[in-house]
């Protein structure tokens, strides 16, 4: 159906949420046409916090540029940057360390553990409950203080490098991991109690935001947004990178398609992520963290492509290589962008309170739509 | 059967109502597990794991010297320009021309706190320091010189 944008019907209303507004996360800019309660339209306005950073990777060598990925999608900082050490590794055919491996994954899925955590709180805050927000950051912290002590910042880590990760793991790395396991386990059921089961926070969920398989495939939805509605999209499953093919862990997937389906997949994700991190801490091999690499990194002409599977879904890294130390041009197929395009779909003919419910559950990060 | 379906149904939503505020509650009464810092009161208190990457310093001996060379590493493993080597040419009793650091320029206000400097370094003369408290009134004073006046290289580093 072609829409001639800004053309109303008479007695619709036209209200824009954003950019400045606090259940968007971010500037986000979205139109929506009313009428009455029910949405008719929802277009997403981007472009606030572009930094055209795919641009300023040009002028950048293949050392440089991944410290800006950390700026993209800042909630899975150590997956962005894990994908462009791969696509670079890729490009000049070296073997990474075995310990290496297990560091990235290891920290790859604290990552996702803490993104997921701060989705949780900053959801439940989007339906007015407050409290979750707090206990969401107890132990999102112990995570950052993980962070904070082995790779020397909390949100922009800048850790991996090509050929392995910039430092060796504190010698507490371990014993704090474990810490968190427990506490984490210790604290996983207060999430259930306080949130999951609520019967309020059912009822906004349950039969909102209807994703089919259909439109989420041809959106191009990844990730729990796309796993909740049962497609099977797991890039650590159908394309393994690093060891993720030798670790026993579970496809999470629900087939609803609703705001509650993709709740429950974050949810169990975590738990899978908690059995990834069991399986290595113990396991971490010993040698070096990082493989011998020249001073001055040149890609061989061509092109080079890698997924990782981030927090929020799908990531690629395009490179292509004039042979130079620099890249000819880097494109980022990012997460988010893809998952907002079905913002439209899910929320169409609802009522304009559920809006924020399901924009909630889609995860949406903005500087990762913008770049 | 719907009579039954309807009193559990509010049986169970008053119950889930229930199950929320008994954690809410708990945590009411139980003080003990306060876990946030007040920040600017804990100053004194306040410890940052040793790797936190604040801004970067050079280290200087009791004799004042570093082990900076000036060989330029960390200024083209900077991403943006953060860093400048001013660097002069010493003559040695020998007459012989050698190189050495000016002035090590850090602008603290373009620095991303990335850390590709000091990992590119191949002497360890510059870290990263735990400060993270970088506000000031003047723009210039983000400027900084990083070795002292009248360092010197220590002996034996190339």
């Amino acid at each position: 159906m072609v829409e001639e944008i800004g053309k109303t019907a008479e007695g619709d209303l036209i209200i824009n949420v954003g950019p400045q507004h606090p259940a968007t996360h971010g500037v986000l800019h979205l139109v929506i046409t009313l009428n009455g309660e029910t949405i008719k339209k929802v277009e997403p306005h981007l472009g606030y916090i572009h930094r055209s950073i795919e641009k300023m990777c040009e002028s950048l060598t293949y050392r440089q540029f991944i410290y800006t990925t950390s700026r993209m999608d800042y909630l899975s900082a150590h997956i962005n940057n894990h994908a462009c050490a791969l696509t670079v590794e890729k490009g000049l055919g070296i073997e990474i360390p075995a310990r290496a491996q297990v560091i990235r994954v290891l920290m790859d899925e604290l990552t996702r553990i803490a993104s997921h955590e701060l989705w949780w709180g900053a959801m439940a805050m989007d339906l007015g409950a407050f409290t979750p927000f707090f206990h969401a950051f107890r132990e999102r912290e112990t995570i950052n203080e993980i962070m904070e002590e082995t790779c020397g910042a909390r949100l922009t880590m800048n850790y991996m490098v090509p050929g392995g990760v910039m430092v060796d793991l504190h010698p507490n790395f371990q014993s704090r991991v474990k810490n968190f396991l427990k506490l984490y386990k210790r604290k996983i059921h207060e999430y259930d109690e306080l949130v999951t089961g609520n019967i309020i926070f059912q009822n906004r969920m349950k039969g909102v935001g209807y994703l089919t398989k259909e439109a989420a495939i041809s959106y191009g939805v990844t990730g729990p947004a796309a796993r909740g509605s049962g497609v099977s999209c797991d890039v650590r499953k159908h394309y393994p990178y690093e060891i993720y093919n030798q670790i026993q862990f579970d496809e999470i997937l629900e087939t609803e398609g609703d705001s509650f389906a993709r709740y429950m997949v974050r949810l169990r994700e975590m738990n899978e992520s908690i059995k990834i991190i069991e399986q290595l801490i113990d396991n971490i091999p010993e040698g070096d963290f990082q493989a011998k690499t020249k001073a001055v990194l040149k890609l061989p002409k061509g092109e080079f492509y890698q997924r990782v599977e981030t927090a929020r879904g799908e990531l690629g890294v395009y490179i292509v290589s004039e042979g130079g130390t620099t890249p000819y041009r880097i494109k980022f197929r990012s997460p988010g962008f893809s998952n907002l395009a079905c913002l439209d779909h899910i929320t169409r003919g609802g009522k304009i309170g559920d809006l924020i419910a399901s924009m909630g559950t889609l995860d949406l990060v903005i500087p990762d739509i913008d770049r | 059967m719907f009579i039954v379906d309807y009193f559990k149904d509010v049986y169970g939503a008053m119950k889930s109502l229930l199950v929320g505020m008994n954690r809410t509650g708990y945590y009411f009464t139980h003080h003990k597990e306060i876990i946030t810092e007040e920040y600017p009161d804990n100053r004194d208190t306040l410890k940052l794991p040793e790797r936190f990457r604040g801004e970067v310093v050079m280290a200087h001996d009791e004799n004042n010297e570093h082990a900076c060379t000036g060989c330029s590493a960390c200024e083209l493993a900077c991403p943006n320009g953060t860093i400048k080597i001013i660097n002069k040419f010493d003559i040695s009793p020998e007459g012989k021309k050698k190189k050495a650091i000016d002035t090590f320029v850090y602008h603290l206000e373009l620095c991303t706190m990335c850390g590709l400097c000091v990992d590119a370094c191949p002497t360890g003369a510059i870290n990263m320091a735990n400060t993270f408290e970088h506000s000031v009134f003047n723009r210039g004073l983000l400027t900084k010189r990083l070795n002292k006046p009248d360092s010197k290289l220590k002996a034996g580093v190339e």
